[in-house]
């Protein structure tokens, strides 16, 4: 069993470790315990900004010291930074395209029992709409460190997104390597493909191996560059395995699905499922109880997989 | 301040207001009101007091200018125009599709303009970003920021007022244009902000009240902000909404609304005879 990570302890440990190879300031909202900033704030103590409760301002401020020149990481949880200074994000910093890095922690329903309000299956939706944003959904700890480095070294403004809840390390291997903007086949297959995204990609993975059981050869893509979205990985694998399902800890409804189905219906229309938060608010609960309440885990994926694979027929 | 200065300044200031009547009716739309009330001390800003550079805009130890009230935009148009960051006659493509000069300002597009702005209560915030990164820098310019008191109702506006007082950010200079009126009336009806200066200095402020139409009182007032260490410094500048146009002065109306044909040609007699 490998070892289970949070995505928001590789993000602060990333900004501490790339503290002295890149010059960059890391601002937080007052979450740098929870975000995981808090570790870059140790190393780097003169780079780190609190900037209190007060997310909007953050974002404009992350934009004004972004104009000097500057690399800026802005954090706080997905539904401040995305939902509360969205317009911040829009038009401090998407509109004069600055490079102002939002680190997002606690995204989704795996925020577990604070419940709905800190909830935040909208973000994606939300930063899709911004032209020029560049959003990123690492899948596990070794993603999420890449996602870091890949923002810092790539101009113009990035929203990244984190977890709260510890999930396992599936990328860690010699000849992982992650390209920007390119999805990754996992696993490869013929009745089907799973692309999946962040916390849903070893929910994918486990469905594979269901699937297989029964009988059902099915593809896994993980899509971590959710914009720009990898069209082509996308088109190949609805031609080549001619049912899609995804799989989101988001909305359905503005996220990865709303964006492969984009994909299908411009340029190679099959049958698609979508599998996610159902256009619904969370609620508290356990995290494993609020997959399982919700339908994101490993048997939707799989029933959802067959359904698609009829729907072929 | 000698009569020299005080003849170049207020001709200056002239101009940048012809530049504002011709550009906006040029455009049949935008916002002469709010930017005739802040001319006197955009022209001060640029033709007297920061370390700019027209053949350089992005010179990296220049001292910046965010306009967040980013709608006075033809304000910040004819006065970077007339220092010569771009051609005066450009003024008159304002708000035309593909001209430089957006209805608010972008950054991206004109010289000379140091951020993206017109979403009130956002600029002041990025300003103080940029005051900041001064400060990490150990670089000695100075940010300058104007707001207009209609825009210091949102809420934004007074967590950036934290924010600089917090990391001390003296060399930050907040202008606030207290003209009174906003879009729905006057702004003491429409949903008081007052009082600015118990505010500001509430939130850690060195606070300097003027006649912002006063050369004499803005030069002062920016002498005394630089020496004030520790703290950023606010000036409230008291000025009159569409100021040196008898027929748009603390008119609400001029607020949003272009001169016309006649109304231009009035004015432009008005401010240059």
């Amino acid at each position: 069993m490998a070892d289970k990570i949070a995505t928001r302890e590789a993000y602060g440990s990333a900004l501490a470790e790339l503290a002295e190879k890149y010059d960059f300031v890391v601002l937080d909202a007052d979450l740098a315990e929870a975000t995981k900033t808090v570790k870059f704030k140790k190393a780097c103590p003169e780079r780190f900004f609190d900037c209190g409760i007060a997310e909007g301002n953050m974002i404009s401020v992350a934009a004004g010291i972004a104009t000097t020149g500057k690399t800026v990481f802005a954090s706080s949880f997905a539904m401040f930074a995305a939902g509360r200074a969205f317009e911040q994000v829009r038009n401090s910093v998407g509109y004069p395209h600055l490079n102002v890095k939002i680190g997002a922690t606690h995204a989704g329903i795996t925020v577990g029992e604070d419940g709905a309000t800190h909830q935040c299956n909208e973000d994606i939706a939300l930063m899709r709409t911004i032209p020029g944003m560049t959003i990123i959904n690492p899948s596990d700890a070794v993603e999420a460190r890449a996602a870091v480095e890949a923002a810092i070294t790539t101009d113009g403004p990035f929203y990244l997104r984190f977890g709260r809840f510890a999930v396992e390390v599936i990328n860690d291997r010699p000849d992982y390597k992650f390209e920007l903007g390119k999805g990754v086949l996992l696993a490869d297959g013929t009745d089907v493909t799973l692309i999946a995204s962040g916390l849903t990609v070893g929910m994918a993975l486990e469905a594979r191996e269901q699937l297989a059981k029964e009988g059902i050869s099915a593809r896994v893509v993980n899509i971590h560059t959710i914009k720009p979205i990898d069209r082509d990985i996308i088109i190949a694998a609805a031609k080549e395995t001619g049912a899609i399902v995804t799989a989101e800890e988001h909305n359905v409804i503005g996220g990865l699905g709303s964006a492969v189905a984009e994909v299908l219906c411009e340029s190679c229309p099959v049958p698609m499922l979508r599998v996610g938060m159902n256009d619904t608010y969370g609620h508290s609960g356990t995290v494993p109880a609020l997959l399982e309440e919700y339908g994101i885990n490993a048997g939707v994926i799989v029933a959802q997989a067959k359904k698609a694979v009829s729907l072929k027929k | 301040m000698d009569a020299q200065k005080l003849n170049m300044l207020t001709e200056t200031a002239k101009k940048i207001r012809v530049g504002i009547i011709e550009a906006t009716h040029a455009a049949k739309s935008g916002h002469p009101g709010g930017s005739l009330s802040i001319t006197d001390v955009m022209t001060y800003l640029y033709f007297s007091e920061m370390n700019v550079d027209p053949e350089n805009p992005n010179m990296q130890n220049r001292d910046r200018f965010v306009l967040s009230k980013g709608h006075c935009a033809p304000a910040l148009y004819s006065t970077l125009a007339h220092r010569g960051f771009f051609p005066v006659e450009e003024l008159k493509t304002l708000r035309k599709l593909g001209s430089r000069l957006q209805g608010h300002p972008d950054m991206t597009l004109t010289p000379g303009v140091d951020m993206s702005s017109g979403s009130l209560g956002l600029g002041i915030s990025s300003a103080a970003g940029m005051a900041l990164a001064g400060k990490i820098d150990n670089k000695d310019y100075r940010v300058y920021t104007v707001v207009g008191d209609g825009e210091s109702e949102e809420g934004q506006v007074w967590e950036a007022c934290m924010f600089a007082s917090h990391y001390k950010l003296d060399n930050l200079c907040l202008i606030i244009d207290w003209n009174g009126l906003q879009i729905d009336g006057p702004v003491a009806e429409v949903m008081n902000p007052t009082p600015h200066d118990k505010k500001l200095e509430a939130f850690g402020f060195h606070v300097i009240s003027i006649n912002g139409h006063s050369f004499e009182e803005i030069e002062a007032a920016f002498a005394e902000a630089k020496t004030v260490k520790g703290k950023p410094t606010a000036i409230i500048a008291k000025t009159v909404k569409g100021k040196g146009v008898s027929f748009m002065e603390n008119k609400v109306n001029w607020h949003g609304a272009a001169p016309n044909d006649e109304q231009c040609a009035e004015a432009i007699a008005e401010l240059t005879k």
